[in-house]
């Protein structure tokens, strides 16, 4: 990459696969298996904190030198909740019925550890540019493992994709469902998204060797 | 570090400054979507009084409304006539649903206020529909809904929404398992009111019966029940003498 040097492309790489902020940091867990029953509010949701880690990483990096450090995880909560609330307002202006649907979730970022976390591992001391980076890092490999859940749960759950019945009708029997699949309505519920997750970290941890912890 | 940012005053003026900035940013923001949100809860507004009535575009199990793009005009083709009902005396307001009923239960509390109750009447395929906006507290935080009825006061479909019950348990009030529940219930036994009860250990949780003035609680969320089943006892109570001259 001929724009980011080699240390600093290591930022976005890392969370995506080898450090990953939910299959092996183990972070972010319950808003993954909160919203991930259609793929839509995974995807919105993967924004959302996108944003949020992307602005509040280079907020608090650029405010690091005069942060008391007495205070500083409350100023760190009051940067993320500040951001959630201007993500929260946006939607209802914009986009109610997203609203509405992650209602409660949204709040949820502010209690998202990976959030706290990157602030106060990563832009506390680190430049604005360099934590920007990590944000969007850190944000993206939360984006894929939600995409993921959300794509199988939706898929399986309810036979669609994004709202789109790419399986055949349930109903009409067409598609699929001629030949007798169902629907699996347990897919929907938040216990297969914790077994979703857990497969992925079983199939990624299987196959990156640098993973295998020895016994 | 070049500041010595461990002072107790450098602290304390950190902390007012912070406070001032995004305080003054987030009402900047609150004040410039105001109008945007408004429009939006107004939209939904519309969308759920048609949707207790039946306008909707369900299928099989999710709660789907007509769409954003036509409900105004669906609002007014299905919905007759808008009343304001203070006392006995029903009066035409075309904006009736707009009234606040939060502010209005709050303005009732002082004795000499005549409480204005907003009632919708709509017409689908020839038939009535009374409809009656209801609201209440859950265990979190407000519940409310609008509950259709025909002119036997008996219940034709309602929807309910929350601010924030519990999701997966007090949230489920605005699933179609729950809500679907309450089509054919009655509220009147003959002439005493019932309501309408989200009852524990019922004894018909298939809801056969339809005049035991009861529905299947949800499991888990019976502080929202409870809630629930008060909002519509003491809303609906307070439309009974109005309706009753409809009966007549």
């Amino acid at each position: 990459m001929g724009l980011l040097s080699k240390k600093d492309a290591k930022l976005i790489s890392d969370p995506l696969a080898d450090n990953n902020p939910i299959t092996i940091q183990v972070l972010g867990i319950c808003s993954a298996l909160a919203i991930t029953a259609e793929l839509k509010a995974s995807i919105v949701m993967s924004i959302a904190v996108l944003f949020v880690l992307g602005v509040g990483n280079v907020v608090i990096s650029l405010m690091r030198n005069i942060i008391p450090s007495k205070i500083r995880i409350i100023v760190q909560l009051i940067v993320v909740a500040t951001l959630v609330i201007i993500v929260d307002l946006v939607l209802k202006a914009f986009a109610y019925e997203l609203s509405k649907t992650l209602s409660v979730f949204v709040g949820l970022i502010i209690t998202n550890c990976i959030i706290m976390g990157r602030f106060e591992a990563f832009a506390l001391g680190n430049g604005p540019w360099r934590s920007f980076l990590d944000g969007i890092g850190n944000s993206l490999g939360y984006a894929v493992i939600l995409i993921i859940v959300g794509f199988f749960r939706e898929l399986l759950g309810s036979g669609t994709l994004l709202g789109i019945k790419v399986l055949g009708d349930p109903i009409e029997k067409t598609g699929v469902y001629a030949f007798g699949y169902e629907n699996n309505g347990f897919m929907l519920l938040a216990p297969m998204a914790l077994i979703t997750v857990g497969i992925i970290i079983w199939v990624q941890r299987s196959r990156n060797e640098a993973l295998i912890e020895d016994n | 570090m070049a500041k010595n940012t461990d002072k107790n005053l450098y602290t304390v003026l950190f902390a007012t400054g912070m406070v001032l900035v995004v305080g003054a940013l987030l009402a900047f923001l609150a004040s410039s979507l105001k109008e945007k949100i408004a429009e939006n809860k107004r939209i939904e507004k519309q969308q759920n009084i048609l949707y207790a009535m039946g306008v909707n575009e369900n299928d099989e199990s999710s709660v789907t409304f007509v769409s954003k793009d036509i409900v105004g005009a669906e609002f007014s083709k299905y919905i007759t006539k808008q009343l304001v009902i203070t006392g006995t005396d029903a009066k035409e307001d075309n904006n009736a649903y707009l009234i606040d009923l939060k502010k209005e239960a709050a303005l009732a509390k002082n004795p000499n206020y005549q409480r204005r109750l907003p009632l919708f009447i709509g017409n689908k395929d020839g038939k009535e529909f009374y409809v009656i906006p209801v609201r209440g507290k859950g265990l979190w935080d407000a519940i409310w809904g609008y509950v259709a009825l025909d002119k036997d006061l008996i219940v034709q479909g309602v929807f309910f929404d929350h601010a924030g019950e519990t999701p997966g348990l007090g949230s489920n009030i605005k699933e179609r398992f729950f809500m679907d529940d309450f089509a054919g219930e009655h509220i009147l036994d003959g002439d005493t009111f019932k309501g309408i009860t989200a009852a524990k250990g019922n004894a018909d949780p298939k809801n056969m019966t339809k005049t035991d003035f009861e529905v299947d609680a949800i499991a888990g969320a019976t502080i929202t029940g409870d809630g629930l089943s008060a909002m519509l006892k003491k809303d609906l109570k307070m439309y009974l003498p109005y309706l009753k001259t409809l009966k007549q």
